[in-house]
């Protein structure tokens, strides 16, 4: 008697899951592009925010190379590079990587480093952190990501770049420390490992799936 | 008759979601959200038409579909076609109004969790047909925009002194120009901007409308004589 009922239930249910997954598959689909311009945009922006445009004269955005470092960038997936020269003499790169112990999943940033070291400005680009807690990180909630502007990261054990709480020179907010603590110790390995590899991110081709249509996209409007 | 009929009922659907049975004033449904997102207009406006959009989605689809979920699992039914509004219109807004989505983050995909939404659901679009369920969708959606939007308003003129600060990022760039600079402060009103704020000034709203209502009450409790004798003479 039951049994019946809930294969029919089970059926139905399973249908109008099936049906949902695929107008969203569809929606995705037609959207999946203008998204995917939209970030472009939004990376482009967060790059000319972070390194001075009158320090380099090479188009930034098209300068990209790829790296895949699972450990350091926090990401499987190879992270893009951008290289800042002028007159093609390295300038700065800046560097997109992923907090991976976030409160609440993945946080993405993008941290900028000058020649010598030294961090020309971190800006997060994407994270789910709690409201009013956690996205304190992002520079339209508080300037708490300023803060790493011009810090310098004395290796990997470097005790500064901690939060208060655990004796380091970076505040961490009332009510949430995993947050901060994730995004210093992910700008922390970012810059070390940057620095440590300057030479070979330098010289790396240009290969970046993203820039590679930026480029189509130039070739065909000047023709 | 039945045209009239009908078109009073659409009158008391409106005016139930827009004041009587307000999701915001009366239900106090969806509060996460509306408290958390109203810091500017721009903000509350954003996430007052995505909830109406979902609204007016899910209950036409709910109706739509209710003759053939059984009763059994009509909740995880309702919970699958809200949940795909949502993502639906989170691609959008990802897609369109970007700076906007960033703006409203978590809160987006949190619609999902609106018990305004699933409690229309449930409540009429289950036992009534299409148009009427997505009038009322579009109604309940508005009294919780409107909320959220007076919400908004309240807190960004004393909190920043402004209105409409960062409407570009919903309406494109033409809407730049309109904002508006209305008090000068050196430093926020912190209160205002911070959720505290929010409950502080909801009460306000909430206390307006009951002492608006006591007054209708009061006013129509006054001439009860004068409705007497015209039921008499209708019913000649």
């Amino acid at each position: 008697m039951i049994v019946p009922a809930m294969r029919r239930n089970g059926l139905i249910l399973a249908a109008f899951a099936l049906v949902a997954t695929g107008l969203l598959m569809f929606t995705q689909y037609l959207t999946a592009d203008r998204i995917a311009a939209q970030q472009r945009n939004e990376l482009m922006r967060t790059l000319s925010e972070l390194i001075p445009s009158e320090s380099y004269d090479n188009d930034l955005y098209g300068d990209c190379t790829e790296v895949t470092e699972p450990k350091v960038l926090g990401s499987k997936l190879a992270q893009p590079v951008y290289r800042a020269r002028m007159n093609g003499q390295p300038v700065a790169v800046a560097v997109r990587t992923t907090a991976p112990d976030g409160y609440s999943g993945d946080i993405h940033l993008l941290v900028a480093i000058a020649l010598n070291g030294s961090v020309l400005g971190v800006r997060v680009l994407e994270h789910r952190e709690t409201p009013g807690l956690g996205d304190k990180i992002d520079v339209r909630r508080s300037n708490w990501i300023l803060s790493f502007t011009n810090e310098r990261v004395r290796g990997a054990d470097d005790s500064r770049w901690q939060v208060r709480r655990d004796g380091g020179a970076f505040d961490q907010f009332s009510g949430a420390t995993i947050t901060p603590r994730a995004v210093i110790n992910a700008i922390q390995r970012t810059v070390v490992w940057a620095t440590e590899h300057q030479q070979s991110l330098f010289s790396a081709p240009r290969q970046c799936a993203g820039s590679a249509m930026v480029d189509e996209q130039e070739e065909q409007a000047n023709e | 008759m039945s045209n009239v009929k009908a078109q009073n009922e659409f009158k008391t659907l409106a005016r139930d979601g827009l004041w009587e049975n307000n999701p915001a004033l009366v239900q106090l449904l969806g509060l996460c959200p509306l408290l958390a997102v109203t810091g500017t207009i721009t903000n509350a406006l954003g996430l007052g038409l995505a909830t109406l959009l979902v609204l007016v989605g899910s209950n036409i689809t709910v109706s739509l579909v209710r003759d053939w979920v059984p009763n059994e699992i009509r909740i995880p039914v309702f919970v699958i076609v809200i949940a795909t509004f949502v993502t639906f219109v989170e691609l959008v807004m990802h897609a369109f109004t970007y700076g906007l989505f960033t703006a409203l983050g978590i809160f987006i995909p949190l619609i999902v969790t609106n018990c305004a939404i699933i409690g229309r659901a449930e409540a009429y679009a289950s036992k009534n047909p299409w148009h009427k369920a997505g009038f009322d969708g579009l109604v309940m959606g508005s009294g919780f925009a409107l909320v959220l939007v007076l919400l908004g308003s309240i807190r960004e003129i004393i909190g920043q002194g402004t209105l409409f600060d960062g409407a570009e990022l919903l309406l494109g760039d033409w809407a730049a120009g309109l904002r508006v600079e209305i008090i000068q402060f050196d430093y926020p009103l912190l209160l205002a901007v911070l959720p505290p704020g929010a409950f502080i000034a909801m009460g306000m709203i909430i206390a307006v409308k009951n002492i608006i209502d006591r007054q209708r009450k009061e006013r129509a409790a006054q001439k009860p004589v004068e409705k007497a004798q015209r039921v008499r003479v209708t019913s000649q």
